[in-house]
């Protein structure tokens, strides 16, 4: 069966029509119990919904006419959950592996807007994630922030004005400690913790001296001295020059505390800021000293042990990290965690004490603020972005199920439907498979040789779950 | 012996006028690190969910000689019992998480500390329960969950290990609690784990850390190939049953491999199959059914699709975590999570299992999500406790909450299924046994940790 097709039905059927089934730019939200974030939990609370903007929300607003009604009577409403480490929506591998500073690789180049996690993420209730690339180098590819507007193509994914990323990864995975290079292949440096380090001073080394030639450059240029020849391009130092200068975040994949405290002494050596540290299970050690440098923790919530260097990950992490003054996200790296990611971040409750409030900004304004976007997304707020998702319980309960996910005030998941919507996909992929079983029947007969029958077409499985050395995802 | 601050023994208490002494919140408990001499408690003033019968208010369980004497809510309290006061909190039977590796795997990425992959295609005669580490990690941590007991088996593909051979070995059924594995048994050989052969045609190699492609034919065959061995095998060992019943040793040479696999040929050892994909689940269950052999499917993610098969030959399904992709790109998004609601609906009997280590404590997570998808709380509660007990033939010993069963109990402050609930107190073997563990031990060493200013 063609890949293709299947994905057009999936993309029909299962909600590929968001902005033509709702012409109107009004929605009204009504009925639901309201969890904004930044100003408590409203009962019985509306929200207006004007050209994919938060417009009003309250307890006694008044459907304006014409406006899309949403009844969510007896269900919770919250932000759109925002998964700070995702590697969804992606086309092929995240990893860009052969050499050990890869930041000329751009994630945003590869995108897939086809990719059916992108939907079961929505059903899930994400509204937006931060795509990273891989962690088999110190200085790994460039990163983008994307919506999930499942049906939209690859070029109206990312989220508009979000600064773009850049990932490092110190550890275990740079290092090499966990798989080899391919039969045949001489390893690669690093093979340390050391030359983790060595890796990272290097480019920075490099970086500057680029940054000083164009900075030299432009100065001449602008004083108008000729003849001039530019410095060449370098593809791999500019995203490091844009690090230099603030226009690009870090976020560092790190496991454990001595890795956290070199990155920072490096940062501080080149005059740069690590946005977010990723995974950071030993975070909890030094929570004062990550607090202190303004970066944030985005963490698991309770995985451990699957490789040494997760060996002291505790599930209070993202509680201690948070009392001691960190800004902490719970993510999922990977497709199936994300679909829950309100259930990883009620585990914070148990484990740490956090108020249910704050248990919720693990996956809400906490995620924003990390990915300086917290102006538009995050919260409940008038003039944020309308991404939303519906709950038919409390979030933070293990059977809370997602009802409806907006973005930008537009429906992208609604449960209802994609039930409704199963035996229609479920006929019409019979449908086809019939279709084509007769055509290849028609097709083998003049030329059937005994003996030799057509190999039937099988899907590769999908593996059960993402690995923590990146299987899959090639990520973690 | 160190004694709880709830508990003390029936004068003191009375001495007391039966002052209620309750559980505070973040319980100050200091039970036993380990185990020792089983003794008499009396869990007081407890709601009760049996699983046996409706639940009981205010209720009184009695436990003498690591078994539950009595159960009820007119309870006479025997004079040398340590009273227990739980008042507020919730008693159920301990969880018992049944496809594991836990004991057997410290760090999954580090060979050196795991060992539920032994080289070779058919080792029925290893038994998991030989390499069950007491001391490992995972046991306390696994516990504090409210996990009682497990069932650690080799060689099975999970978040933690990378499983290997068609027959694994024996799977060992074990207390988490005990200073040795004798200590912790429930049955040394509860099962035989049998991967089931599947049609790949595109494997992960870790050699080169890609996928690689192989054609149809080629997969096909090898397929074939492992199911005829395997059949084979079992052949064999029927004739070295029957040889060896019919006082014929001359004919064969003791052979540890069919000796190992003659109680599964007989039908008194279950095989637990592992299947995910429909088209294996059910080539498994054709081939269970024509070897006789008792079978327990294991992981199941696609059991929804062939429930019908699995209700006419009445096979009970141990599901993988329900968090887990769908196969297919177009099977409904939520089929792991409903489908546990589909399957108990159906009539097949279902319980849930975390397939790893590190992972066991989310057993009561995923049956927790199967409740929101559509399984009744009542089910889901005995999907943790006593289905697999009983498909395990363990149902008279564990899953319940009734007399003369194993006192394996956990005392909670709410729903055991909720993320949000505390397990406040341990009874396992019959023992008050400590909930601390590695990560409580490293999340108050530095949480304590002066200010730091750099």
């Amino acid at each position: 069966m063609n890949r293709a097709i299947f994905a057009v039905i999936l993309l029909a059927a299962l909600g590929g029509k968001p902005a033509s089934a709702q012409n109107t730019n009004t929605v009204f939200i009504q009925g639901a119990t309201i969890l904004t974030i930044t100003h408590g939990n409203i009962e019985h609370g509306s929200i207006l919904i004007q050209n994919g903007k938060i417009a009003a929300v309250g307890a006694d607003l008044k459907v304006p006419d014409g406006a899309t009604v949403i009844d969510a009577s007896g269900q919770f409403v919250m932000p759109g959950i925002i998964d700070c480490h995702s590697h969804i929506a992606v086309d092929g591998s995240v990893n860009e592996g052969a050499p050990a500073v890869s930041s000329m690789v751009n994630i945003a180049d590869v995108l897939n807007p086809e990719d059916v996690n992108i939907y079961r993420d929505l059903a899930g209730g994400v509204t937006t994630a931060n795509i990273l690339h891989g962690s088999a180098n110190p200085i790994g590819g460039q990163t983008v922030v994307i919506k999930l507007r499942w049906g939209k193509p690859a070029s109206e994914l990312p989220f508009e004005g979000a600064l773009p990323g850049i990932k490092f990864a110190l550890g275990e995975n740079p290092k090499h400690s966990n798989f080899g290079p391919p039969p045949g292949i001489p390893p690669r440096y690093p093979a340390t913790r050391l030359g983790v380090e060595e890796v990272i001073r290097q480019a920075f080394t490099e970086a500057r001296e680029y940054k000083k030639q164009w900075d030299d450059f432009n100065r001449r240029k602008a004083a108008g001295e000729q003849p001039l020849i530019p410095p060449r391009r370098d593809e791999k130092l500019e995203p490091l020059v844009e690090v230099l200068e603030g226009k690009r975040y870090v976020h560092a994949h790190c496991y454990r505390a001595d890795e956290i405290l070199m990155l920072l002494r490096v940062a501080r050596e080149f005059g740069f800021k690590v946005r977010t540290f990723q995974h950071v299970l030993e975070g909890y050690k030094i929570a004062d000293e990550i607090a202190a440098s303004g970066a944030g923790g985005s963490t698991f919530s309770d995985w451990w042990a699957y490789k040494m260097e997760a060996y002291d990950a505790i599930p209070y992490n993202a509680a201690l990290m948070a009392e001691r003054g960190v800004v902490v996200s719970v993510n999922s790296d990977s497709a199936e965690e994300a679909r829950h990611l309100n259930q990883e971040a009620a585990k914070s409750m148990k484990f740490g004490g956090l108020s249910p409030n704050d248990a919720l900004k693990l996956i809400t304004l906490n995620p924003a603020i990390q990915l300086g976007i917290d102006s538009r997304a995050g919260s409940i707020d008038v003039g944020k972005d309308a991404d939303l998702v519906i709950y038919n319980h409390d979030p933070l309960s293990v059977y809370a199920v997602v009802q409806k996910t907006l973005i930008d005030g537009h429906v992208y998941f609604d449960r209802e439907r994609d039930l409704a919507q199963r035996s229609e996909v479920a006929k019409e992929k019979q449908a086809l498979l019939d279709k084509e079983k007769k055509a290849a029947e028609t097709e083998k007969k003049p030329e059937e040789k005994p003996g030799k029958k057509a190999e039937p077409k099988k899907k590769p499985p999908k593996p059960a779950g993402d690995d923590a050395y990146g299987i899959t995802a090639g990520a973690q | 012996m160190n004694i709880p601050a709830a508990v003390t023994n029936v004068r003191t208490a009375r001495a007391l006028g039966f002052i209620a002494l309750f559980l505070l919140a973040g319980t100050l408990l200091q039970p036993l690190r380990a185990q020792s001499a089983p003794g008499v408690y009396a869990i007081t003033n407890v709601k009760i969910y049996t699983l046996a019968g409706p639940p009981i208010e205010k209720g009184v369980v009695i436990i003498r000689g690591g078994k539950i004497a009595a159960v009820g809510a007119n309870v006479e309290i025997p004079e040398d019992a340590q009273i227990v006061q739980a008042g507020g909190m919730e008693l159920y039977p301990g969880l018992f998480d049944p496809v594991t590796q836990v004991g057997l795997t410290e760090v999954g990425a580090v060979s050196a500390t795991v060992d539920t992959n032994e080289l070779g295609s058919f080792n029925p005669e290893l038994v998991a329960a030989t390499a069950v580490n007491p001391a490992s990690a995972h046991i306390r941590v696994t516990r504090a969950s409210g996990i009682t007991h497990v069932v650690a088996v080799p060689g099975i593909v999970s978040f933690d290990a990378q499983g290997g051979g068609t027959i694994a070995g024996q799977a060992s059924a074990f207390h988490l609690a005990g200073w040795t594995i004798d200590e912790m048994q429930i049955r040394r050989s509860i099962a035989l784990l049998i991967n089931w052969p599947s049609i790949q045609t595109r494997t992960f190699d870790f050699s080169i850390f890609d996928f690689k492609e192989k054609p149809y034919a080629d997969a096909k065959k090898e397929y074939d190939e492992a199911v005829n061995e395997l059949s084979d095998l079992l052949d064999r060992a029927r004739h070295y049953a029957q040889a060896k019943e019919k006082g014929s040793p001359a004919l064969y040479e003791r052979d540890l491999k069919l000796e190992a696999l003659v109680p599964v040929v007989d039908g008194k050892l279950p095989v637990l199959v592992v299947a995910g994909k429909a088209r294996d689940i059910r080539s498994a269950v054709e081939f269970c059914a024509k070897q006789s052999l008792k079978m327990i499917l294991a992981d199941g993610a696609e059991a929804w699709k062939v429930k019908d098969l699995l209700k006419e030959k009445n096979i009970p399904v141990i599901l993988g975590p329900s968090e887990q992709l769908p196969y297919e790109e177009d099977d409904p998004y939520d089929k792991p999570m409903s489908q546990a609601g589909e399957l108990n609906a159906a009539g097949i009997p279902i319980a849930f299992s975390s397939f790893g280590t590190s992972f066991s404590r989310r057993l009561s997570q995923y049956a927790g999500t199967a409740v929101a998808y559509g399984l009744p709380h009542d089910e889901a509660l005995k999907a943790v406790t006593l289905n697999a007990a009983k498909m395990f033939g363990l149902g008279d010993q564990l899953g319940t909450i009734e007399p003369g069963k194993t006192a394996n109990l956990i005392v909670t402050d709410g729903d055991p299924l909720e993320l949000r609930t505390h397990v406040r107190m341990l009874f396992i073997n019959g023992q008050l046994t400590s909930t601390d563990n590695r990560h409580l031990d490293l999340y108050n060493e530095y949480r304590k940790r002066p200010v730091s200013a750099p």
